[in-house]
């Protein structure tokens, strides 16, 4: 689950990492007031979605004066922004964060993600911060530190030394250092996050540290002890359809095809959409109907997968095992009764009960095409398009 | 023989009183497993399915020599059963849960380790669907008909495409010796490279289908151990080639975050490991077929 900049300084500073000072604006008017509070003088406006390159999308600029916070909050407030990270959609725009202009001398790169191989949470750094990670691994991969912390001892402050010296920090900003780096790793640890990074972590005019943007993400599967986190979400910034299939327990991904896709499990929905690309055609989303689907639940995958206008196949394809082939077929019957559907349907069937569900579809005398195999079923799908992509 | 779990093998089921654990148990029992107890705390001295329930792993073990567990545990306490059923030497733990949080994980992985290696607990899963050994026994939420006793070796990291599989080479007449699902989990108890040395030393195995998909390092580790220790032929599907890059599908694992975790990226570091690749995933059980020596290819 990720959260907005804002936010996350807000829990940031709290563990102890230095950020500019800064208010939250909902409206033009909020955004002047909060521009007067700083001082009036130079500050920084800056679009709150979750979505990288903001910056260049136009989500960020250095106002000089009052009247320009507020003119430009009118501009970015209601707009969408479309970043490279955002898809063609784009994210809505309904808070601003107004903060202090900063000085910057150097930009440092900072971030704490889990480390698969060694199963650890790792730092990533570089003296050459202020562009994305990835670009950084590309243009400049000399630049970065890796450190891997051992959890039983957490981050110790010699480790968190040694990475202030490789990174070329002097004098008090190494202390400053020592103290940002164990704030992240706490913050991380104790609040079950998946990714901190500050980017930039600047250094000013004056030489010290300083957080001018930041972003976290946390494990989903924490939020039941995380209360605090949870609270911080923002449906706003969900792809609605997304957040739909979720509050119903579906694990459901758009994508730009028109072959709409309900599959159990998500190896096997993931081998589906890639046999129906092998076939020549493209899946218009993923979705895990997951284990012991009811028929109601079918349904709700049909009129999620449904949702998505640009859909004029649908493919099912469900191997049971916890799951019941018979179930599977009422729900898909039931769907064709409930939301009326005017579009080819595909059903595999494997597993579980298959015969029952087999016999369900079949005298169910709806226009429902059946396949034995994975392969016939996208080759199916691919040719029931109605009005089929040029390759 | 097998691996990991055979006739002989005792299996206790922890959170076997519960609705998911009573079904699945009674499968197991019919296929012929050798369920002798189940764990509930606060349950001790109940019967579930003519299996005595205990209310710790170490009076179950102590009591019935279990060697082996099954969670059917909730994501919030599932870290503490498997750590309960290391500390009381349970051999080789299955957990099926899903939704552990990483960091419950983390934890797990660090207290396997102070166990010396002898008496180490192997841990399979979380969210994963199981092991079987066809005509054997089973622990976990696979259909086990599908499943045809023989000598090619399973190993992946999603339930239902290991299904797929096996009902693939089911078809062209190719049966199992083991069949491991390794789980969708970015942190996880053994790994495609732990199994695949089992696999090795399976005097009962002729040959491997390792199932992988987007996301993580162990696609990339297991090529490299095929390549320079494994003798028996090993063919792999990669799922996920439509997969968009940092978006999650549906497993927590299964999020392409870095170089090297697309399923493309995959297919080529395994096919420079000498891996034969299923161009795609209905012909999983073909190319198996193909690696096989003649007496096992229908």
């Amino acid at each position: 689950m990720d959260i907005h900049e804002h936010q996350a300084k807000d829990i940031l500073a709290k563990f102890g990492v230095p950020v500019p000072r800064g208010y939250l604006a909902y409206s033009p008017e909020q955004a002047a007031y909060a521009a007067r509070q700083l001082g009036g003088a130079a500050c920084v406006v800056k679009a709150q979605i979750h979505s990288g390159g903001r910056g260049e999308a136009g989500g960020v600029r250095l106002c000089r004066s009052e009247g320009e916070v507020r003119d430009y909050a009118g501009d970015l407030l209601g707009r969408t922004l479309v970043t490279k990270q955002t898809g063609a959609a784009g994210k809505p725009v309904h808070r601003l964060w107004i903060e202090e202009a900063t000085d910057i001398r150097q930009e440092i790169y900072l971030g704490f993600v889990l480390d698969r191989k060694s199963e650890r949470i790792m730092i990533v750094a570089s003296g050459h911060g202020g562009m994305e990670i990835e670009d950084l691994a590309e243009t400049d991969p000399e630049s970065l530190v890796r450190m891997v912390v051992d959890p039983a001892a957490g981050l110790v402050e010699f480790q968190a030394r040694e990475l202030a010296f490789k990174l070329g920090l002097k004098g008090p900003q190494v202390g400053q250092m020592v103290t940002t780096l164990r704030a992240c790793y706490r913050a991380y640890r104790d609040l079950d996050a998946m990714m901190v990074e500050i980017n930039p972590l600047a250094i000013t005019g004056t030489g010290d540290l300083v957080a001018l943007d930041a972003k976290m993400s946390f494990d989903t599967n924490a939020l039941f002890r995380r209360d605090q986190v949870a609270a911080l979400r923002d449906p706003g910034q969900e792809d609605p359809r997304e957040a739909m299939a979720a509050d119903n327990g579906l694990a459901y991904v758009g994508l730009d095809g028109d072959i709409g896709c309900i599959i159990n499990g998500a190896g096997l929905a993931m081998a589906t959409m890639d046999m129906i690309k092998l076939a020549g055609g493209e899946p218009a989303n993923f979705l895990d109907i997951g284990g012991g689907a009811s028929p109601d639940r079918v349904v709700t995958a049909f009129r999620t997968v449904l949702a998505d206008p640009n859909v004029s196949v649908i493919l099912v394809n469900i191997f049971a095992g916890i799951n019941r082939c018979d179930w599977i077929a009422r729900g898909v019957v039931q769907a064709y009764q409930e939301v009326g559907l005017s579009i080819p349907v595909i059903v595999r069937l494997s597993g579980t009960n298959v015969e029952e569900g087999r016999a369900i579809i079949r005298k169910s005398g709806l226009p429902l095409l059946s396949a034995d195999t994975l392969a016939e079923a996208a080759e199916a799908a691919v040719a029931s398009r109605p009005h089929p992509v040029a390759a | 023989m097998a691996i990991l779990i055979d006739e002989n093998t005792k299996v206790l089921v922890q959170g076997m009183s519960g609705r998911i654990g009573q079904f699945h148990t009674q499968e197991m029992i019919e296929a012929g497993t050798r369920v002798v107890a189940g764990v509930t705390p606060g349950r001790g001295g109940t019967t579930v399915l003519n299996r005595p329930v205990f209310d710790t792993v170490r009076e179950a073990v102590a009591a019935t020599g279990a060697d082996a567990s099954l969670l059917f545990v909730p994501p919030a306490t599932a870290a503490d059963a498997m750590m309960e059923a290391a500390d009381a030497g349970i051999k080789t733990c299955v957990c099926v849960t899903d939704g552990i949080p990483a960091q419950d994980m983390m934890k797990v992985k660090r207290f396997l380790r102070r166990y010396p290696a002898d008496r180490k607990m192997r841990l399979i899963g979380p969210n994963c669907a199981g092991i079987i050994s066809p005509g054997k026994g089973f622990m976990g939420i696979m259909p086990p008909r599908i499943y045809m006793p023989g000598r090619v070796g399973i190993v992946g990291r999603s339930g239902t495409l290991g299904y797929e599989a096996a009902s693939q080479m089911s078809a062209k007449g190719i049966g199992i010796s083991s069949s491991i699902g390794i789980g969708g989990d970015p942190i996880n108890g053994s790994s495609f490279k732990d199994i695949l040395q089992l696999f090795e030393a399976d005097p009962d195995t002729d040959a491997v289908m390792m199932i992988g998909e987007i996301g993580g390092p162990q696609e990339a580790e297991a090529a490299g151990y095929v390549r320079d220790h494994m003798t028996k032929p090993v063919v792999a599907y990669v799922a996920g080639l439509t997969a968009p890059k940092g978006r999650k599908m549906g497993h927590a694992g299964a999020i392409i975050s870095a170089f090297g975790e697309s399923a493309q990226e995959k297919v080529t570091i395994l096919q420079e490991a000498g891996i034969t690749v299923a161009p795609n995933p209905s012909a999983m059980g073909e190319t198996i077929a193909r690696v096989l020596p003649h007496r096992h290819a229908a």
